[in-house]
């Protein structure tokens, strides 16, 4: 019965990439469970493989063995069509790059996943219009991404991230292109989401006031796990920086 | 043990739907933001059919010239090299021309692959940001395919007006008024139509490659694309 909780599940995962004729293998074994509502990030150096997990467990990429379970489901049995609506509704993504579509408003690329789920206009307007207002965007829904700031974009893309109320968010390294203060920002926004809205969080990072919130911190090094901490145990083994 | 006996029991019967109506509006939309690059495209269309509406117009021209058995204008046609063609048939344009417009059309479709995949290029994150979203290869490709086909109807319909009413001006400067009066209207809207026609045709077959390509794209390769 405890499995049910596990929204995700990450069993036995290997990848390798084959860089002409060098095997490289990025993750060596990865074993992970995170339950529903928990707030995780993964933390890495880079080539670690911490973006190569984070692409497997969004459907983005597969394994060369070993199977990903989201809601109990192995993604890599998923067709095109139930992984195109698996990344529709079941998780929201959030990049680094924002990756704010150029050419639409800040409500039409909220509301583009809704489009994608089939909504219908007017609702998945005004959804989009309380998304917007959640992350206190709501009186700037009709500029574009250039007329925004890059703490604006990316709280555009929690926004978007929220459209089909998904089960998990990923977050690649949601702060590293912003600079601190709109970095906490966003780090508030989504501990709020996870607090309120019990969302599962799963961010991938290098800023180290990301664990301060975080439910667990799951340390990768060298492709494989090296430790997963918990929150009470890293407010002691990281006190300082986070007085800083 | 467990889990593995039915994976997908989970997941609903929804699938995920980008409707026309909507495809259309995004379509517009990125064409109106990109304008310029847009422009070049349909530039090259406006300038290939423009040259094939001119030619079809004008071999219409000349048959009516010839029906209208108006002694010095076909005096003058001869002289400028025209052939006669046998009684009651149309003039048709000759086999130069017909090659010159075959090799313009063949330009135009390869500088609108190229622009295409220069566009595709450009939008490799747009692409796969779409891609993490929910959308389906075919929604990339149809969103290409309806970009295409309105450049190249905006592109066609200007290039065949202007082609025909330059054709109509050249040779009303040249012959006056016999050159106008047994041109059939029929015949000359044919010629537009056909020549709309066949630029949402050369559209479409430019964009073909690069949009497949776009489709096709694994949405973790677009991401990586452009950083």
């Amino acid at each position: 019965m405890k499995s049910l909780n596990n929204i995700v599940r990450v069993d036995k995962v290997l990848k390798d990439f084959t860089m002409g004729k060098t095997i490289v293998s990025v993750l060596k074994g990865i074993d992970l469970e995170i339950k529903t509502g928990e707030y995780v990030s993964i933390m890495g150096p880079s080539g670690s493989g911490k973006t190569t997990l984070f692409n497997m467990i969004g459907g983005l990429d597969k394994p060369s063995s070993g199977s990903v379970f989201i809601d109990e489901i192995d993604i890599s049995q998923l067709d095109a069509y139930e992984l195109a609506w698996l990344r529709c509704r079941k998780i929201g993504y959030i990049f680094q790059t924002f990756n704010i579509i150029q050419v639409m408003t800040a409500l039409e690329n909220v509301t583009l996943p809704m489009v994608f789920a089939g909504i219908a206009d007017d609702q998945a307007r005004d959804k989009g219009m309380e998304l917007l207002e959640l992350v206190g965007l709501k009186e700037r829904f009709q500029h574009k991404p250039f007329e925004l700031s890059g703490g604006q974009q990316q709280r555009v893309a929690v926004a978007r991230a929220l459209a089909n109320d998904p089960a998990i968010i990923l977050a690649d390294e949601p702060t590293g292109n912003l600079d601190l203060a709109t970095g906490d920002e966003i780090i508030n926004l989504l501990k709020m989401l996870s607090r309120e809205k019990g969302v599962t969080i799963i961010s991938a990072t290098h800023d180290l006031k990301m664990l301060n919130v975080s439910d667990r911190v799951i340390w990768i090094s060298d492709g494989k796990i090296e430790k997963i901490e918990h929150r009470d145990e890293l407010s002691i083994s990281l006190g300082q920086i986070g007085e800083k | 043990m467990q889990k593995n006996t039915n994976p997908k029991a989970n997941l609903p019967q929804q699938q995920v739907a980008l409707p026309y109506k909507k495809s259309i509006e995004i379509a517009v939309k990125s064409i109106k933001s990109r304008f310029f690059r847009s422009l070049i495209t349909t530039m090259s269309l406006i300038l290939a059919i423009s040259f094939y509406s001119y030619i079809k117009t004008n071999s219409l021209i000349i048959t009516g010239i010839f029906f209208s058995e108006n002694k010095t204008a076909i005096q003058q046609l001869s002289h400028l090299g025209y052939e006669i063609p046998d009684n009651g048939e149309a003039y048709t344009a000759t086999p130069k021309e017909r090659w010159i417009l075959v090799l313009s059309l063949l330009v135009c479709v390869v500088g609108i692959v190229n622009t295409q995949l220069m566009a595709v290029a450009d939008r490799f994150r747009e692409i796969g940001t779409m891609k993490c979203l929910g959308a389906l290869d075919r929604f990339i490709l149809r969103l290409f395919l309806i970009e295409a086909t309105l450049q190249g109807f905006i592109g066609a319909t200007i290039g065949s007006v202007a082609g025909t009413v330059i054709a109509l001006l050249g040779s009303l400067f040249k012959f006056g008024t016999v050159a106008m009066i047994f041109i059939s209207i029929n015949d000359v809207i044919m010629s537009i139509t056909t020549a709309i026609f066949l630029g949402c045709f050369l559209s479409i077959i430019g964009v073909l490659y690069p949009a497949l390509l776009a489709a096709k794209m694994q949405p973790v390769e677009a991401m990586r694309g452009k950083d």
